[in-house]
């Protein structure tokens, strides 16, 4: 069938490849669990089914299959949990957001986006700043530092494609950033239930070569 | 006073009993079994209306915008004009879906039904601690679950901000378009959770202090164990629900602001509130399913529970580690990403007891001698599945992995796995292997493998492409994924969910009508039908009658899992069974000549 897949779409972000390299590590590894744990269920059940003069075998348990049945998954589950840190820090730990990022407002409230650009003077919340509404417009292969409102509800922005997150919260600013690496338009959707209209909350994203984005930006300050 | 002394006034007390009427025997019944089927068959009709929800949220993800077929007249113009599902009314649809599931199915068929059943009998009491909370504890709940209904009827609809109720959508009439509906669902789920606590504080006084002689923890069945620990989560946990509630109902009705930044309240304060008590509430409605499935496996193996101390520890260990990982349920909050590293290092670590339980279960079957009757079929069906939902939240357990697949289909997936693969076929092995011992007839064989069979695939067929929608970034609650050109080609995929899961909801009335039909017409019972070890087979008839063992309180010899033990020519050998009275096997009447040492 189409579009049946056990991986995500490709990405189209600078982190996208490191967390989808983490969803394949664990799926490479829940995927060896699954199968040597369910076949041997199957296999279990065949082999021990009850025939004419069978007898179970009277055992209580082994404390050494017991210590390292302990040991063997807590090694592999703190082992992606160490592979987790690295990565999670990555995109969210403030520090490690990439200087020199483009600011961008987005104001979600019920049911659109609202997003606001710094204009000219590069700085949000200044008189030249201007405002969009359902679409988001940033430059390849620079960062762009999304603050986040929300004016009534929470919200979630959710741009699949760039594997952004990050829910938006009525009283306080949050805060996401991520670095596009190709052009095209892409998806913006909401995704955590908002109200009636949770279902339409949708926009686009633009990604823009340098030079079309400057031209965008133009085109916006000048009707 | 002494577990004997104690045992030997009921016993005193069933002697000078005379009939009851049918009205306390029946409606305001103080037995244990009378208020467990009460609690069974309660939550099989919320399970059935937490059913039909879900088919009407799949009705319209599975066709979108088309009218629902026969009964779509019905529908008034607020939810479905011209049998046309409203987006207000998707969004109440997959709210009261979760709500009656969670809160008026499985936790009642869980906790109330077997807590109350099997608790005294296991153990070797007469009756819980406290019989006459007990009839207080379910009679509660049927308030509960009036008012619940009621607020498909109140103007506004039902509350429709998902069971999660997240503020300030929950707490705010203006945001949601739903006032008394939101109301009805706080006051409901608060009066519920008296019937939880009383339950709860019922179930732990009678394991203190009601074991018969020779019962000693380590000889419980169990059963008993994960009902015992799952009733310490319920003690702690409800109480934070229930504060969270109260809370939410004043910022709705009295002008309270603890949610609303507007009064500086906080909306995150809702989510640490509700997750707190949510996360250990998961734990609630599986921990019970692990122990029936324990005692089938073991019973239909004819082989000990593998690793029986190490169950017990692992149940512990999930019930601990359950209080400090909710916020994994918040990683994409707005919380502090530092949180988000501690939560996911806890979370991640609870995969280590839960795997431990699925080793012993498959060390159980090992070497054993299996009979597939239809509780075994179900108890099989649990480990497979369980094993599915607990890997696939392994995924969402790595924070930035969840960054992607939070509020998607992967979620939903990984949730009924564990839910409905994990409790529900754990509920539906305790109610086929215990059914003799509540009603004195088998449930039929024929009828319960047919449901179990039909039951198992369509509900993979449903779930399992869950997770591909997931990865494709198929957002929850959403009430026209066609909105979106990205999620227009997974239609098909919706529409075959959809189709499935009519089927499996339509499976259901297979045991609905097996259940009814085998408690009049079923095979009768002998009392050990599954020649079990526990003392609610071997030492009370079945069905047992009040106070439960006749011949007095047992006294308890040995553990609940001795299966083909070499002391007997039986291949189980019963907790009550005095050492000299065991069916030992011939032994030769003289020794065998020993060899001589030249």
């Amino acid at each position: 069938m189409e579009n049946w897949s056990w991986l995500m779409d490709e990405s189209a972000s600078t982190y996208g490849p490191a967390i989808d390299r983490l969803y394949l590590v664990i799926l490479i590894i829940t995927g060896i669990v699954f199968f040597a744990t369910e076949l041997t269920l199957i296999w279990f059940v065949f082999k021990y089914r009850h025939r004419e003069g069978r007898k179970a075998e009277y055992i209580h348990g082994n404390m050494r299959a017991e210590v390292v049945w302990t040991a063997i998954p807590a090694v592999i589950v703190l082992a992606i949990a160490l592979a987790s840190r690295g990565v999670w820090a990555q995109v969210k730990d403030p520090q490690n957001m990439p200087a020199n990022a483009l600011p961008v407002l987005v104001v979600a409230s019920q049911f659109e986006w609202n997003v606001t650009y710094p204009g000219p003077d590069g700085q949000l919340r200044t008189a030249d700043d201007f405002s969009v509404r359902n679409r988001l417009d940033v430059p390849v292969d620079r960062p762009t530092h999304v603050i986040l409102q929300a004016e009534d509800v929470i919200h979630s922005l959710f741009l699949p494609d760039f594997r952004v997150k990050q829910d938006a919260v009525p009283g306080m600013d949050t805060t996401v950033w991520f670095q596009p690496t190709r052009t095209g338009e892409f998806v913006i959707a909401c995704a955590e239930l908002c109200g009636i209209g949770h279902t339409r909350m949708r926009g686009t994203l633009t990604v823009h070569s340098a030079a079309d984005y400057q031209t965008w930006i133009n085109e916006q300050v000048q009707p | 006073m002494s577990t004997t002394a104690m045992a030997a006034r009921h016993e005193t007390a069933a002697e000078h009993h005379h009939e009851l009427g049918f009205i306390r025997t029946y409606i305001f019944s103080t037995d244990h079994k009378m208020i467990a089927k009460q609690f069974l068959l309660a939550s099989l009709f919320f399970l059935l209306v937490g059913g039909i929800l879900a088919a009407g949220v799949r009705w319209q993800l599975g066709f979108p915008g088309r009218p629902i077929p026969l009964i779509g007249g019905l529908f008034s113009d607020t939810t479905a004009p011209g049998g046309i599902v409203l987006p207000e009314f998707y969004n109440a649809m997959v709210t009261m879906h979760a709500t009656f599931m969670i809160f008026f199915a499985i936790m009642p068929l869980l906790v109330g039904v077997w807590g109350n059943y099997l608790i005294p009998l296991q153990i070797g009491a007469p009756d819980m601690a406290f019989p006459r909370l007990n009839m207080f504890s379910f009679w509660v709940s049927v308030p509960a679950g009036i008012i619940m209904l009621a607020g498909f009827f109140v103007e506004g609809g039902h509350a429709g901000a998902g069971w999660t109720a997240y503020a300030p959508l929950s707490t705010n009439p203006e945001y949601s378009g739903v006032r008394m509906g939101q109301v009805l669902w706080l006051v409901s789920l608060i009066i519920l959770g008296f019937s939880s606590l009383t339950g709860a504080v019922n179930y732990i006084t009678t394991v203190l202090n009601m074991r018969a002689p020779g019962m000693t923890w380590f000889r419980m069945p169990l059963p008993v164990w994960a009902l015992f620990i799952t009733s310490w989560l319920v003690l702690l946990a409800i109480p934070i629900l229930t504060g969270g509630l109260i809370m939410l109902l004043f910022d709705q009705t009295i002008g309270t602001g603890f949610f609303a930044p507007a009064t500086d309240g906080e909306p995150l304060l809702w989510q640490h509130v509700f997750w707190y008590f949510g996360h250990p509430e998961v734990y609630i409605l599986i921990l019970p399913a692990m122990g029936l499935v324990s005692e089938v496996i073991s019973n239909r193996s004819r082989k000990p529970i593998f690793g029986y101390h190490s169950m017990v520890l692992a149940i512990i260990a999930i019930a601990f580690l359950g209080w400090i990982v909710w916020g994994h349920h918040m990683f994409q909050s707005g919380m502090n990403p530092l949180l988000g590293t501690t939560f996911m290092i806890t979370t991640i670590i609870i995969a280590v007891p839960s795997s431990i339980k699925v080793f012993n279960w498959l060390g159980t079957l090992w070497r054993g001698d299996l009979h597939f009757d239809t509780p075994m079929l179900h108890a099989i069906a649990f480990v497979s599945m369980f094993i599915i939902g607990g890997l696939s939240g392994m995924f969402m357990a790595s924070a930035p992995v969840d960054i992607f697949l939070h509020d998607t289909y992967y979620i939903v997936a990984h949730i009924h796995y564990v839910l409905f693969g994990g409790s529900l076929f754990g509920i539906f092995a305790g109610i086929t292997y215990w059914f003799p011992k509540m009603f004195g007839r088998m449930f039929s064989p024929r009828l319960g493998k047919v449901h179990f069979w039909l039951t198992f695939v369509s509900y993979n067929l449903v779930f399992f492409p869950m997770h591909n929608l997931g990865l494709k970034g198929h957002m929850r609650r959403i009430y026209d994924p066609n909105q979106y050109e990205f999620l227009q080609p997974l239609q098909p995929l919706n529409t075959f969910i959809t189709i499935s899961a009519f089927v499996l909801i339509a499976g259901q009335l297979i045991f609905a009508f097996a259940f009814f039909w085998s408690m009049y017409k079923g095979k009768e019972a002998p009392q050990n039908p599954w020649k079990a070890n526990t003392l609610e087979w071997t030492a009370a008839p079945t069905p047992p009658p009040h106070d439960n063992f006749p011949g007095g309180t047992p006294v308890v010899y040995r553990g609940p899992y001795e299966y083909s033990s070499p002391e007997s020519t039986d291949d189980f050998l019963p907790q009550d069974v005095p050492p000299d009275r065991v069916l030992r096997p011939e032994i030769p009447r003289e020794p065998s000549p020993l060899p001589t040492g030249d």
